[in-house]
């Protein structure tokens, strides 16, 4: 199979239902404009493909995400890019209040076919440009969120989001743009809310996603040659959780890692390890375990910004720890 | 008023600091002493050394992005800032902050920004500080200026707060530098009108546009602005017309603008302009050059401290999360 980075998965996705469908119609800043088509090179090229169907916005992050909410419900498939998930910030309100709320507050009487892509994770230009909201994403009921960590998840599961009538936000971890995997030519789709097993193995359940779970894979190569077999779930849907899978792996490894690059307080590996423990609790042989981000806003300095996040090694730490009973 | 000499020839010095300042730092982020990303301020000197020119120490600013030019024009220290650009535990904000937000609250700068618009409501906020504790400060109120670029204005945080400062009268300014793009997207294509102290009008405050490459314009208009203000009659709008010369970062490929553009701009640099008018004065050729060695003095020595500086412990990255660890200063 062809090996392609992330960015192009993504593109290709794009690339393809707006082909496949008039309606899907794309907008942010610099999308067009840009060096090569949005801040990340994702849709560089799409806006000559497809005459008046890409659009440059002004800086209007709240308006970026309420115009598509609107066109999506005057009939088109928006797929609006907010050039980092910092930005998001500014849209709160629209996704809270509106994007996320419209389908189920009124009944059902109108559908939201939206998609919001945006870079989620840390970039290396500190506090305000550098964060993790997908926990935050995940929480919001009527939201459905996924974070892919390979190209072949990334073009897959984008296809799907645009052909979903509820709206998603896509989150792209910033690390992984230029990243390479093997995608075929031919035409896939993935199902949003299905875990993946990015790795087999019989002595504990790493639960992970998106860059985590390309550091998750680093460290099971390591503890493999300690002797250690990890097995991999990797999440891909953030909301609706994958919870069947998690516990199938749980219940057969019978330890479980939560390993996520944000905040740990309030993160996603908190109602993780908590759902493994209601629903699992009589398979565990040791607590459910977290590996997650410093709660510090991120430095700017590398050697910091290197504290404050995990990496492979803290990922084997955790998990030898756990194999010599150490909680 | 015309500016003397003396006064032309400092602001001459600080826009030359800023250009040195920003020239040697693409040159060591090349060299790998600088580990993020800078936005330069590359033939804007004019509007914050202009703008600042008008301020006292007392007097605040909101800064942006491409906010190194601000905090040298309201006074900076070049080792402190190249320190931080290098990640130093000796720079700004000890290695914490970089490019995006580095600063000093000594001299009055309410934090750089990195998201777009950020930092124009907190310069009404500081503004309305100001009004409710100035009432009886001889000279009048202190005055909070937001400098903000051209795409900010599109942005709902600049119309809440311009709107709020309107309708509060406050002593406030909003600096707008036009430098005709947002990243990559031109300006107007950005807004549905191309002169933006029109939108003055809309919050009920006078607007103004300037040549943004010519220091003493720039000045006058603050400083009328911030007459104004200071005897209560409420906010002003300057918009400064000018153009970097650089990429929005460094690295830019800057497939949206043709190199004739930017030449054409070129000629209208800020620094050589006032060089010729310096000249026009009387300043001998040898005065000018001197000063420009000491600047250039200055930005060696500024490296030379950031090379020499120790990085941060990372254990520091966990000190300052709540204020009690840190102080912090009220103005
Ligand atoms: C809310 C927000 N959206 C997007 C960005 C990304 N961004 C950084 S600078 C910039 C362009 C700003 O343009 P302008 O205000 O004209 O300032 P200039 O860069 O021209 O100085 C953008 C879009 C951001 N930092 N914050
Ligand atoms: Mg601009």
């Amino acid at each position: 199979m062809p090996e392609i980075t992330y960015r192009e998965a993504l593109k290709r996705a794009l690339r393809e239902e707006m082909q496949r469908d008039p309606t899907v119609v794309i907008w942010g800043e610099d999308v067009v404009a840009y060096a090569g088509g949005g801040a990340y090179g994702v849709t560089a090229g799409l806006a000559k493909e497809f005459p008046g169907r890409v659009r440059d916005t002004p800086i209007a992050e709240e308006a970026i995400v309420g115009v598509g909410l609107g066109a999506a419900m005057g009939g088109l498939r928006p797929v609006c890019e907010i050039m980092t998930v910092n930005f998001t910030l500014v849209a709160w309100d629209q996704i809270v209040n509106h994007v996320a709320k419209q389908s189920h507050m009124f009944n059902g009487q109108i559908k939201v076919p939206m998609v919001i892509r945006t870079p989620n994770g840390h970039g290396r230009t500190a506090a305000t440009h550098s964060q993790n909201f997908d926990a935050w994403f995940a929480s919001i009921p009527s939201l459905k969120v996924v974070a892919p960590a390979t190209p072949y998840d990334a073009k897959g599961l984008l296809k799907t989001a645009i052909r979903d009538d509820d709206p998603v936000i896509f989150l792209e971890h910033l690390q992984l743009y230029s990243t390479r995997g093997e995608v075929p030519d031919e035409e896939y789709l993935i199902p949003i809310g299905e875990a993946d097993y990015k790795r087999r193995g019989k002595d504990l359940s790493i639960i992970t996603w998106g860059r985590m779970t390309i550091e998750s894979l680093k460290a099971a190569r390591i503890l493999a040659e300690e002797g250690i077999d990890v097995e991999i779930v990797d999440l891909r849907t953030l909301r609706p959780l994958d919870v069947p899978t998690i516990l199938e792996s749980v219940r057969k490894t019978n330890r479980a890692i939560v390993v996520e690059e944000g905040w740990r307080t309030g993160g996603l590996g908190a109602e993780i390890a908590a759902t493994i423990q209601e629903q699992a609790f009589n398979y565990l042989d040791a607590p459910v375990a977290r590996v997650a981000g410093l709660e510090v806003p991120m430095p700017y300095a590398r050697n910091l910004e290197r504290a404050t996040i995990p990496f492979a090694e803290d990922v084997v730490e955790a998990a030898r720890a756990m194999m010599r009973n150490e909680y | 008023m015309e500016p003397t000499t003396e006064w032309l020839l400092e602001r001459y010095r600080l826009m030359v600091l800023i250009r040195q300042f920003e020239l040697r730092a693409i040159e060591e982020r090349q060299r790998g002493l600088i580990p993020g990303f800078i936005h330069p301020y590359v033939g804007q000197e004019a509007c914050a050394v202009g703008a600042c020119a008008a301020l006292t120490r007392e007097d605040v600013i909101t800064s942006t992005h491409r906010g190194h030019g601000h905090l040298i024009a309201k006074g900076g220290d070049v080792r402190l800032m190249m320190a931080e650009l290098a990640a130093r535990k000796t720079g700004y904000c000890a290695g914490k902050g970089g490019s995006l937000h580095m600063t000093d609250f000594d001299l009055g700068i309410l934090g750089a920004n990195g998201i777009v618009a950020g930092g124009i409501p907190m310069a009404v906020g500081a503004a309305l500080a100001f009004k409710m504790q100035d009432q009886r400060r001889p000279g009048g109120t202190r005055v909070a200026l937001a400098f903000f670029g051209d795409g900010a204005t599109n942005q709902g945080a600049f119309h809440e707060a311009l709107n709020l400062a309107g309708v509060w009268k406050l002593p406030a300014i909003f600096f707008c530098e036009n430098n005709l793009y947002g990243e990559g997207t031109p300006q107007h294509k950005q807004g549905a009108i191309t002169q933006l102290s029109a939108r003055a009008a809309a919050y009920g405050m006078p607007g103004v546009t300037v040549d943004g490459n010519d220091v003493v314009a720039v000045y006058q208009a603050t400083a009328e602005a911030v007459a104004r203000a200071r005897r209560g009659e409420g906010p002003s709008f300057i918009e400064a017309l000018t153009y970097r010369f650089r990429g929005h970062y460094e690295g830019d490929p800057q497939v949206y603008r043709s190199r004739e553009e930017v030449a054409a701009w070129q000629a209208r640099d800020p620094i050589p302009r006032l060089r010729a008018l310096l000249s026009a004065r009387g300043v001998r050729e040898e005065q000018i050059a001197a000063l420009e060695r000491e600047v250039e003095q200055q930005i060696e020595a500024a490296v030379q401290f950031a090379r020499e500086s120790p990085l941060a412990d990372p254990q520091e990255a966990l000190i300052g999360v709540y204020g009690d660890t840190h102080g912090g200063a009220v103005f």
